[in-house]
């Protein structure tokens, strides 16, 4: 079965945005007027964070968007609710939930993915799930829910593994652009990444690439478009929403500036 | 001897703890390390090497004393293994000094490890002078105040330590800090973890490079009692690595009652406490699967204990599983009860106890032992490390 994600990817073919917020983030209940306004900016995905106490992969602004959206109220239940009805307004963009596992677990694996089903969610990102927990334990209910996972590559992935993941998925991979947690600074030499880039392309893998970790900006996004389907923007997008009175503004403003 | 250690599965699992859930970016890192250990641990020149070090450069076997005036007091037999003799201070160089010949054997160059207490960040950064290899310690901002002395020291052995500024910025955020660097880092790096936590291979390689101390036990027991077997061995738990060491090679001898001392800071039920067997549930974190201090909707509760070494919301797997199997018993200890402690050590026995070690002496009332029962403390480390602390609480101590 064919879901939102695969669509979206066949409508478009290249050059498409992810964009990652954290969902209770700057405030409480700006969720879903942030789905409505980056889906109507022109974000080609979008990528709602549940924020976690202790987010492994992730960098200083995440950690600090999870921190103020846990102070905020926000959790899966909340969360939840709020998405009721989203697919009502933002009926064709997909929609993934990106977290930690423990949260997730304590919800309750096959609660999550009902939930997440009946909200409208078509992918689910979790950094910390191992590759042989979801075969072993996951792959089943998430089929069931035609949720589909997203696996993390990186430079240091062995090609078998990515074969491994490939096969997994029916969604995208995300290129994880270089060593570093999300919203660092790209400290790679550009030759050793396109390197990598164009390895993973010359691998003919079965679902498209999205680039992620260090893409901030119009220049950076076309940049990682040439390798790849498209690219992912999170940290940067948080900053601009940091202290702002309006967030769904914001939020325009700043996808239109990466798409202009 | 025989090795009597229930492994854990080959994913890593004592039953339902343990694992390894890690973002990929850490997946070749430690996937290398599991590939890789058990096989550099059994090669001879590793061996060779790394008991001549503990020999010559820790001072191992550290002695087991037998506690009269302690003993006295509790009408039963202690005695105490005196890891507080290792060089540095603490049982922890044991598996730091394991680790940096792991570390070499890898092919890497730059170290990084979290402390809570201090004691593993000095005796990471020892080994690393002793090695020649670039440090990085990750402490919390809080625990740096509370344990100024080791961080003077570890400075003094050439590590760099960088604070720790997120969460309850204590152990837990560090080892956040540590592993965040191992992402950014993932070639030249190797992340000495300095307890039984973490992802799989790490619970078992600490255990197993701290298991020299219950091979030692053993041994001295024999020599001194008659007999190989005590009645009981105590030690405390933040993730518990001592723990882990001391019981090692009694886990499979039922006779040996095991008790693991968690720190209950003001209370278990008053909401500052770090007793994870009894307020923790099973969960993810640094890792692996444990029980873990969270909220109900799975985020990390943030523990405390006036001891910085043990104040972590999780424990490590092998802990998780002994305590939910019944296999240990597990006790807590306030940080008043440790302090007193603390003071009893030193006037009965003229041994200044670590405060982390101090909750395993206070737990001696409460184990039921009786005259004949032979009980092994393992004495962790030393005090020197608490003065501050100690001084501050001068009304509770002297």
């Amino acid at each position: 079965m064919q879901n939102r994600i695969q669509q979206a990817f066949q409508k478009k073919g290249k050059n498409l945005l992810n964009v990652y917020f954290t969902a209770g983030y700057p405030r409480l209940h700006d969720t879903v007027p942030l789905i409505k306004s980056l889906s109507m900016a022109g974000a080609d995905l979008i990528e709602i964070g549940m924020p976690f106490s202790d987010p492994l992969a992730d960098g200083p602004v995440i950690q600090a968007s999870s921190t103020a959206a846990l102070q905020n109220g926000m959790n899966m239940r909340v969360l939840f609710q709020q998405l009721e009805g989203i697919r009502e307004e933002v009926t064709e963009t997909p929609i993934l939930l990106m977290g930690y596992l423990n949260p997730v677990m304590q919800f309750g694996v096959e609660n999550f993915c009902r939930e997440a089903a009946a909200a409208g969610v078509d992918g689910v990102i979790l950094p910390d799930l191992p590759l042989d927990d979801y075969v072993a334990e996951y792959q089943e209910l998430f089929r069931r829910y035609n949720l589909r996972p997203v696996f993390l590559i990186t430079p240091q992935t062995a090609p078998e593994r990515i074969r491994r993941i490939d096969e997994l998925t029916d969604s995208f991979l995300y290129l994880v652009s270089g060593p570093g947690t999300t919203g660092g600074a790209n400290t790679q030499a550009e030759g050793v990444q396109e390197a990598y880039f164009q390895r993973i392309e010359a691998m003919n893998l079965r679902n498209p690439r999205l680039i992620g970790f260090g893409i901030g900006d119009k220049a950076s996004f076309q940049r990682a478009c040439q390798y790849a389907e498209g690219a992912i923007i999170g940290s940067a997008l948080i900053r601009a929403l940091e202290g702002t009175d309006d967030a769904p503004a914001a939020a325009t403003r700043f996808v239109q500036l990466v798409l202009a | 001897m025989s090795t009597t250690y229930q492994q854990p599965t080959e994913r890593g699992y004592y039953g339902q703890f343990g694992g390894a859930f890690i973002p990929e970016m850490l997946y070749p890192n430690v996937e290398e390390l599991r590939q890789q250990y058990l096989d550099i641990l059994a090669d001879p020149a590793f061996q060779q090497e790394y008991q001549q070090l503990l020999r010559d450069y820790v001072g191992r076997p550290t002695p087991l004393f037998e506690a009269k005036r302690l003993s006295a007091k509790y009408n039963t037999r202690v005695y105490l293994k005196r890891e507080d003799l290792c060089h540095t201070g603490a049982h922890k160089v044991n598996n730091t000094v394991g680790q940096i010949l792991l570390a070499k054997r890898l092919g890497k160059t730059r170290i990084i490890a979290e402390t809570g207490a201090g004691q593993h960040g000095v005796a990471t950064a020892t080994v690393c002078a002793l090695m020649g290899m670039q440090c990085i310690v990750y402490m919390g901002e809080i625990d740096m105040e509370r344990q100024k002395p080791n961080v003077y020291r570890m400075r003094l052995l050439g590590a760099e330590v960088r604070a720790a500024l997120s969460g309850s910025r204590t152990l837990k955020d560090a080892t956040n800090e540590a592993i965040r660097d191992w992402i950014g880092n993932p070639v030249d790096t190797h992340y000495i973890i300095g307890s039984v936590v973490g992802p799989h291979p790490y619970p078992d390689l600490v255990a197993r490079l701290q298991a020299v101390i219950s091979e030692e036990m053993r041994k001295q027991l024999l020599e001194k009692t008659g007999s190989e077997l005590p009645n009981y061995v105590v030690a405390c738990v933040g993730g518990g690595s001592n723990a882990a060491g001391a019981f090692y090679h009694f886990l499979e001898e039922p006779s040996v009652k095991l008790v693991a001392v968690e720190a209950a800071g003001h209370g278990v039920n008053s909401g500052h406490s770090a007793a994870t067997s009894v307020l923790g549930k099973p969960g993810i974190i640094h890792g692996s699967r444990t029980l873990l201090m969270q909220d109900e909707d799975g985020q990390i509760t943030e523990p405390y204990s006036l001891s910085a070494g043990l104040d972590y919301p999780g424990i490590g797997p092998l802990h998780a599983f002994l305590a939910d199997s019944g296999r240990a018993q597990f006790i807590s200890i306030e940080d008043e009860d440790a302090l007193r402690a603390v003071a009893e050590l030193s006037r009965l026995e003229g041994i200044i106890p670590a405060l982390e070690t101090a909750h395993a002496l206070a737990a001696l009332g409460q184990l039921g032992a009786g005259p004949d029962d032979v009980v092994v403390v393992n004495l962790s480390g030393r005090g020197d490390k608490d003065l501050e602390t100690y001084l501050k609480y001068a009304d509770t101590i002297l």
